[in-house]
């Protein structure tokens, strides 16, 4: 009697957490209410966690409290990096739920075989081969992205070939396993190929590449999450890794369309590599430059001025000076606005974290969307640190790489201003023909200095201190 | 069992479709914290882990377990606090400059 009752608890106790999950998602559609979300989500977590100690088949707590007292010891670190950092954070944070999950699979393999249900075993082969996928491939986007490893995409000839092949195995065995789930020795094979495919899949990642890539990690550590809930039938997991996936999903699609390109493409056609592109005329073309005080000039005697910051903005840590910039324009009554591509920065968001960090308002920040019908009627768009996002080429030149891409129209506005460091083309190797319209005035120098350099021009200048 | 299958398959389409649905209205503004906050939720796995640890049915179960709690629990503490610590950055401009 009194066991039913303890597991009716238990099963309340997860009711209440998957309603608070599905409420914190809901709040997070208004900034205002965002963090009540957050609260919720907390809240949920901690009931399922007590409501899962309560459960009558543990016999043993010191090693889950040990693992509960680490990991939390773990995870405040973790909380804490810069924001700079948080794009491989999230890697990382793919990689450990991936791993928990894969873990969990294995041991339930071992633990029940030889008498593995088929359709369990299904599940089970989907839960281990997308956890460990994405255990090495989000451990290598980490990586790339906190530059331990080369950013540059690395391929090589028959590259798809041999993916492919590693997932045609995976598969192959798994459905093996699926209809003799009693050879036990082929498990490792579902464990192991998947380890090597996810190395291998980020490989050829370049790190424009990266806000698709980490969303596709996400959608996948949500997938298998779900699958481990079938696997314990337990109707939490599958709610929360359903709602996961689909998040990772939702961003995966707004990348791809943002970057104009398919999943496939971005999987298998590594970027940056077929363009040998010859900017043959590129050479006589001229480009204008300009000093720290004629952009000053110019941005203070604007009226609208539209900010397009770009990962630039992000290696250079230049957002505070940003900041700076916008309050010194702000102060002289300019109408300053933030343009913000889906895909600027490493992953999807990242540069709207950088600037609310720097303080600045989110009402200014403006997607694509709103951004671009405002360009016409801007009198400076001042890019800082982004390219191809910007390259008029997508709207024109069927030719380019780039072509179709949603952009910026940054070309519209009456005045452009671009903080570069050089000449140097983009991730991409793109030629940016926007660096030689008549209204491209180029600033060359470091993002943080040179935005630094116009608000102490702006400050002498004009301040009638 | 089988009757548990199909009510879990049920739940997981309709789950994926509340997803959809609540998802897409998130605004570009705040992906990144959304990306942080399903990667707490995800590690709601924690809760098989716990189990698997708990039964202590082999020594290698309780291995792996623990393991996976600990990458877990580090994925809910973390993925909270930084989620909450973005959220906190985001703020309207209000007619309070001094």
């Amino acid at each position: 009697m009194t066991q039913i009752s303890t597991q009716t608890i238990i099963e309340i106790t997860y009711l209440i957490a998957t309603a608070l999950f599905i409420l914190a998602l809901k709040w997070m559609s208004n900034p205002a209410r965002a963090r009540h979300g957050v609260w919720a989500g907390e809240l949920g977590m901690l009931l399922a966690i007590c409501g899962t100690l309560l459960n009558s088949g543990i016999v043993d707590y010191k090693w889950i409290a040990i693992a509960l007292v680490l990991g939390s010891i773990i995870g405040v670190p973790l909380g804490m990096v810069h924001m700079t950092a948080v794009p491989q954070r999230t890697a990382l944070s793919h990689c450990f739920g991936a791993l928990c999950v894969t873990l969990v699979g294995a041991s339930e393999f071992y633990l029940r075989t030889p008498e593995v249900p088929r359709f369990t075993m299904g599940v089970l082969s989907m839960e281990v081969i997308l956890g460990s996928l994405t255990f090495t491939g989000s451990l290598m986007a980490a990586g790339k992205l906190q530059e331990l490893l080369p950013q540059r995409p690395i391929t090589y000839k028959g590259q798809n070939f041999v993916n492919l092949s590693l997932l045609a195995v995976s598969i192959g065995v798994a459905v093996f396993l699926v209809i003799h789930p009693d050879r036990a020795a082929f498990f490792p094979v579902i464990l192991g190929v998947p380890l090597v495919l996810g190395v291998m899949m980020i490989i050829p990642i370049g790190g424009a590449d990266m806000p698709t890539v980490i969303s596709l990690l996400n959608s996948y550590a949500g997938l298998s999450a779900a699958a481990m809930g079938f696997v314990l039938d337990s109707k939490l997991l599958i709610i929360a890794g359903a709602l996961d996936g689909a998040s990772g999903f939702i961003l995966s699609v707004n990348m791809s369309k943002a970057m104009n390109r398919s999943f496939t493409n971005v999987i298998f056609g590594a970027f940056g590599q077929e363009q040998k592109h010859v900017a043959a005329g590129a050479e006589e073309r001229t480009v204008r430059s300009a000093s720290a005080e004629e952009a000053a000039q110019i941005l203070g005697a604007a009226s609208k001025v539209m900010i397009v910051p770009g990962y630039g903005m992000a290696v250079a840590q230049a957002q505070h000076k940003v900041r700076e910039l916008y309050d010194a324009l702000t102060k002289k009554g300019v109408d300053v606005r933030f343009g913000i591509h889906p895909v600027a920065g490493r992953m999807p968001g990242h540069m709207n974290v950088l600037l609310a960090e720097a303080d600045i308002p989110y009402d200014k920040l403006m997607d694509l969307d709103e951004a671009n019908p405002e360009f016409p009627q801007t009198d400076v768009a001042l890019v800082i640190g982004a390219n191809d996002v910007t390259n008029p080429a997508a709207r024109t030149d069927a030719g380019s790489p780039i072509y179709g891409m949603p952009i910026l129209d940054v070309d519209k506005a009456h005045t452009v201003m671009v903080v570069k460091r050089g000449m140097s083309p983009g991730f991409a190797g793109i030629d940016n023909p926007l660096y030689y319209l008549d209204r491209t005035l180029m600033l060359f120098g470091d993002a943080k200095a040179f935005v630094g350099a116009i608000v102490r021009e702006l400050a002498g200048g004009g301040g009638h201190g | 069992m089988k009757f548990d299958l199909i009510t879990d398959l049920y739940v997981f389409m309709l789950a994926a479709f509340i997803g959809f649905e609540v998802i897409r209205r998130i605004s570009p503004l705040l992906h990144t914290p959304l990306m942080s906050l399903t990667n707490a939720l995800d590690a709601i796995a924690v809760v098989g882990a716990i189990l698997l640890t708990g039964r202590h049915e082999s020594p290698l179960s309780v291995v792996l377990g623990t393991i996976a709690i600990v990458a877990a629990t580090s994925n809910v503490v973390g993925g909270f606090l930084i989620t909450d610590r973005m959220l906190k950055m985001f703020k309207t401009s209000r007619p309070q400059k001094p």
